[in-house]
C-alpha cells in the first residue's frame, strides 16, 4: 500500500491498474521538476549569456570556463555535489530543490548557448539602427534584440526542455519521489518491477512524443504567423 | 546520316513524361542514328534537358515506347516507377554517359578516383588498369598534373573537364552533355567546348548535347532539334536551323537568343 | 592533503568509466549506423523498425531504460552481467541519437550526387559506400562528437546498477569520509579531463578527415 492505494498483483494488467494512481502522483512531481529546472536554466542560461558578451575579458572567459564545466560533467555528480555539499555551508534545500537547482544548472549552459545563438543572428545593422535612435542598452534589447531572438530561440529551447524532462528520473537517486522512484519502491515491495518500469516507459515515450508533435506544430505556426525561425 | 540504312541506335515512340499534372514530353517520337551528333536547343522548360535524363534512366516516363541499341528501357513485366528492374537499368546504363551542368564530382575523392573509381567499381577492372585509361583521358582533357588535386581546388572549366573524362572513362556509346557549359564563368567556357569539339570528331561516339552556345551548336552537330512545349517543332541541319528556320516559334527563339 | 588518498580508487574508476563509455561509442556507432543506413535506405519495414528503435530508445528515459534492463528483464529469464548491461543500454541509447545524425548527414547529401553515382552506373551499395558516406561521414563528426561527450557524461548513471565507475567510487568514498566538497570536486574534474581528451581526440578525428583542402564544407555542386 502506498498513498492509502492498494495494489492487485494477479494480473499484470490488474496490476498497472492498481498502480497507475501511483505513478500519476509521481508524474505531477516529475513535470513539476522539470517546470521548475527550466524556469532555472532560462534565467541563469541568459544570465550566462550576457556575461560572456562583456566588455571585460576576465568576465567572459570565466563564464565560458563555467559553462563548459557545467556542460561536460554528468548531471549525477553535480546533482550529489549539490545535495551534499551545500549543507555543510549551511544551505539546506529540500531534495525537490536540490534537483531543479542541478537541473538548471546542468542545462543553463545549454540555454546559453542558445541565447547567445540567437543574439549572434540579430543583424549588425539592427544593434546599429537602435544606437543611431539613441535608444540605451537596455531599451536596445527590451525593444530591438528580445522581440527578434525569441521566436528564433524557441524550437532548440523546446528540444532542451523535452530533453529535461528524460533527465528528471536521476532526481530519484537524492530521494525526490518522482514517477521513478515510485515505480522503484512499488517494484522493491512486490519484487516485480518489470510493469512499474515499463508504465515509466511508456509515459515517458507518450510525454515526449507529444511534446515533439507540439514543437513540430510550433515550427510549423510560426513562420505563418510571419515569425521567421532562423 | 538519317538516311542511313543502319537501325537507329535511339528511339523514343510516343513517349510522354508528366511531373504531376505538368507534360514536360507529349507524345515525343525522336531517332538518333549511331555516331550521330545531335543538338537539342530551345527555350528552359521546353522538355530538352528531360530528354537526356529520361536516357540516363534518372527520371521514368509514363507512356510510349524507348529503345537504346534494341533494348528496351520498360520491361513488359517490369515494376517500380520505371517498369524495369535495377538490374536491366543497369545493362541500359553501361551504354549510356551523362555530363551534368554542375558537373558533380565527387568531392571527397581526388581528380584522379573520381575517373578512375567507377571502371574499378563497376566495370571491374583493376585499379593499374583504371588509372592508365584515366591517364589517358587525363591527358585528353589536358589535366594530368592536376591527377592529385581535389575538385575544390580546381576551377569550374577544368571540373567539367575531369567530368567529361570521368564520364569517357565508362566507354560509353552515348554521352549526353546537359548544358555543360552553363554553371561555368565567361572565360572559362571555350576550354570546355574545345574538348566537346575534339570528341565530336569521334567517329562511334553519339553525342546529344543541350546548350545554348548557338555558335557551337552549328559548329560541332550533324543535326539540331528545336523544341517547344515538349515537343519537337523544327529540326535540320545546323545550316538549315540558324540560317532558314521555318517554324515561326524557331525564329523568335533563335531571334532572342543570337539577339 | 587528505583528497590525495582518493586518488587512486578514483582513478581505478576512472579507468571502468573510460571503458565503459568506448564500449558504449563504439557499439553506439554500430547501431547509429545501422539504424541510420535503415532508416534512408531500407524498404518500409526494414526502415519503420529502425523508426521504432529510434524513438523507443530516445523517448524513454536513459535511467528508466537500465532499470528496466537490470531489474525488470531478469525476471522474464533475461539477464546481463552489471557492465554488460550498463555497456548495452548506452549503446542502444547514445545509438538511438546517432542515428538520427546519420540519417540526417545521409539525407543532406545532394541528389547530384546520387545522379551522378546513377549515370556512372554504380549500384546501390557502392553509391553508399564509395559515394554518399564518405561525405555525410564528415557532416557527422561533429555532432558525434558532442555525443561522445554526452555518453561519457550519461555513463554515470550506470553506477546505479552497482557498477564501480567513477561516480560509484565517489559515492563510497563519500559515505566513508563524509567529506563531500573534496570528493565530489575531484570527481567533477576528473569527468572534466576525461571530457576535454574526447574533444580533442574528435577534434583530430576530424581534422584528419578534412585533410588537405579535400573536403570545403561547400564543394557539392
Amino acid at each position: 500500500m502506498m498513498y492509502g492505494y492498494t495494489w492487485d498483483t494477479a494480473t499484470p494488467l490488474a496490476y498497472a491498474w492498481s498502480i497507475l494512481p501511483i505513478i500519476l502522483i509521481g508524474l505531477t512531481v516529475t513535470l513539476k521538476a522539470a517546470a521548475a529546472g527550466f524556469a532555472i536554466a532560462l534565467v541563469l542560461g541568459l544570465v550566462f549569456a550576457m556575461l560572456r558578451r562583456s566588455r571585460f575579458r576576465s568576465v567572459s572567459w570565466t563564464t565560458a570556463c563555467v559553462v563548459e564545466f557545467l556542460r561536460d560533467t554528468p548531471l549525477l555528480v553535480q546533482l550529489f555535489f549539490l545535495y551534499y555539499v551545500l549543507p555543510e555551508y549551511g544551505l539546506t534545500l529540500p531534495a525537490f530543490l536540490t534537483g531543479a537547482l542541478a537541473l538548471g544548472l546542468q542545462y543553463s549552459a545549454y540555454t546559453s548557448e542558445v541565447y547567445r545563438g540567437g543574439i549572434e543572428a540579430v543583424p549588425r545593422g539592427q544593434w546599429e539602427a537602435a544606437t543611431a535612435l539613441n535608444l540605451t542598452r537596455m531599451q536596445t534589447y527590451r525593444d530591438i534584440v528580445v522581440p527578434q531572438i525569441v521566436p528564433r530561440i524557441l524550437p532548440a529551447m523546446g528540444n532542451y526542455m523535452v530533453a529535461m524532462i528524460k533527465e528528471t528520473p536521476v532526481l530519484s537517486v537524492i530521494t525526490v519521489l518522482d514517477m521513478m522512484a515510485l515505480a522503484n519502491m512499488i517494484g522493491e515491495r512486490t519484487f516485480e518491477y518489470l510493469v512499474p518500469l515499463t508504465m515509466v516507459g511508456v509515459i515517458f515515450l507518450i510525454l515526449t512524443l507529444v511534446c515533439s508533435a507540439g514543437l513540430h506544430r510550433l515550427q510549423k505556426v510560426l513562420p505563418k504567423a510571419g515569425i521567421p525561425l532562423r | 546520316m538519317t538516311e542511313n540504312a543502319t537501325p537507329p541506335l535511339i528511339q523514343f515512340a510516343g513517349v510522354t513524361k508528366r511531373f504531376g499534372a505538368l507534360t514536360v514530353l507529349d507524345d515525343f517520337n525522336f531517332e538518333v542514328a549511331p555516331g550521330e551528333k545531335v543538338t537539342l536547343i530551345g527555350p528552359s522548360g521546353s522538355g530538352k534537358s528531360t530528354v537526356l535524363r529520361i536516357l540516363m534512366t534518372l527520371e521514368p516516363f509514363q507512356e510510349g515506347r524507348l529503345t537504346l541499341a534494341g533494348m528496351d528501357y520498360q520491361e513488359p513485366a517490369g515494376t517500380g516507377p520505371f517498369k524495369a528492374s535495377e538490374r536491366h537499368l543497369r545493362d541500359i546504363r553501361s551504354h549510356v554517359g551523362m555530363v551534368f551542368q554542375s558537373f558533380n564530382l565527387f568531392p571527397h575523392m581526388s581528380v584522379m578516383r573520381n575517373v578512375a573509381e567507377a571502371p574499378v567499381r563497376v566495370l571491374g577492372l583493376s585499379r593499374a588498369e583504371a588509372e592508365a585509361r584515366a591517364l589517358d583521358l587525363l591527358a585528353l582533357v589536358g589535366l594530368v598534373d592536376k591527377k592529385d588535386h581535389f575538385p575544390s581546388q580546381l576551377s569550374g572549366g577544368q571540373q567539367q573537364r575531369v567530368a567529361i573524362a570521368r564520364a569517357l572513362a565508362m566507354r560509353p556509346r552515348v554521352l549526353l552533355f546537359d548544358e555543360p557549359t552553363s554553371a561555368l564563368d565567361p572565360q572559362l567556357v571555350g576550354e570546355v567546348l574545345a574538348v566537346i569539339r575534339d570528341l565530336a570528331h569521334e567517329h562511334d561516339l553519339t553525342m546529344l548535347l543541350v546548350t545554348h552556345e548557338m555558335r557551337f551548336a552549328r559548329e560541332v552537330s550533324d543535326r539540331v532539334c528545336f523544341f517547344d512545349k515538349g515537343r519537337i517543332c523544327e529540326q535540320g541541319s545546323p545550316e538549315a536551323i540558324f540560317t532558314a528556320p521555318s517554324h515561326p516559334r524557331t525564329c523568335e527563339f533563335l531571334a532572342s537568343v543570337l539577339g | 592533503m587528505q583528497w590525495v588518498s582518493y586518488l587512486p580508487s578514483l582513478a581505478q574508476g576512472a579507468l571502468v568509466t573510460a571503458w565503459i563509455t568506448l564500449a558504449a561509442i563504439a557499439v553506439g556507432a554500430v547501431l547509429a549506423f545501422v539504424a541510420g543506413i535503415a532508416r534512408v535506405e531500407g524498404g518500409r519495414a526494414v526502415s519503420t523498425l529502425a523508426l521504432c528503435y529510434t524513438e523507443l530508445f530516445r523517448g524513454t528515459s536513459l535511467l528508466v531504460q537500465l532499470f528496466w534492463f537490470y531489474y525488470a528483464l531478469p525476471l522474464i529469464g533475461i539477464s546481463f552481467e552489471p557492465v554488460a548491461t550498463g555497456i548495452l543500454v548506452l549503446a542502444l541509447h547514445v545509438g538511438a541519437y546517432g542515428s538520427e545524425i546519420v540519417r540526417g548527414a545521409l539525407a543532406s547529401v545532394s541528389v547530384q550526387q546520387f545522379e551522378a553515382a546513377r549515370a556512372l552506373n554504380f549500384g546501390r551499395m557502392h553509391t553508399l559506400i564509395h559515394v554518399t558516406l564518405p561525405q555525410a561521414i564528415i557532416e557527422m563528426l561533429p555532432a558525434f562528437g558532442n555525443l561522445a561527450i554526452e555518453t561519457l557524461k550519461l555513463s554515470s548513471l550506470v553506477s546505479l546498477i552497482s557498477i564501480a565507475d567513477l561516480t560509484f567510487r565517489a559515492q563510497s568514498i563519500r559515505n566513508l569520509t563524509l567529506d563531500s566538497a573534496g570528493v565530489y570536486s575531484l570527481t567533477l574534474v576528473g569527468y572534466f579531463a576525461m571530457s576535454l581528451v574526447l574533444m580533442l581526440v574528435m577534434r583530430l578525428i576530424e581534422r584528419w578527415a578534412r585533410r588537405g583542402a579535400a573536403f570545403p564544407r561547400a564543394a557539392h555542386s
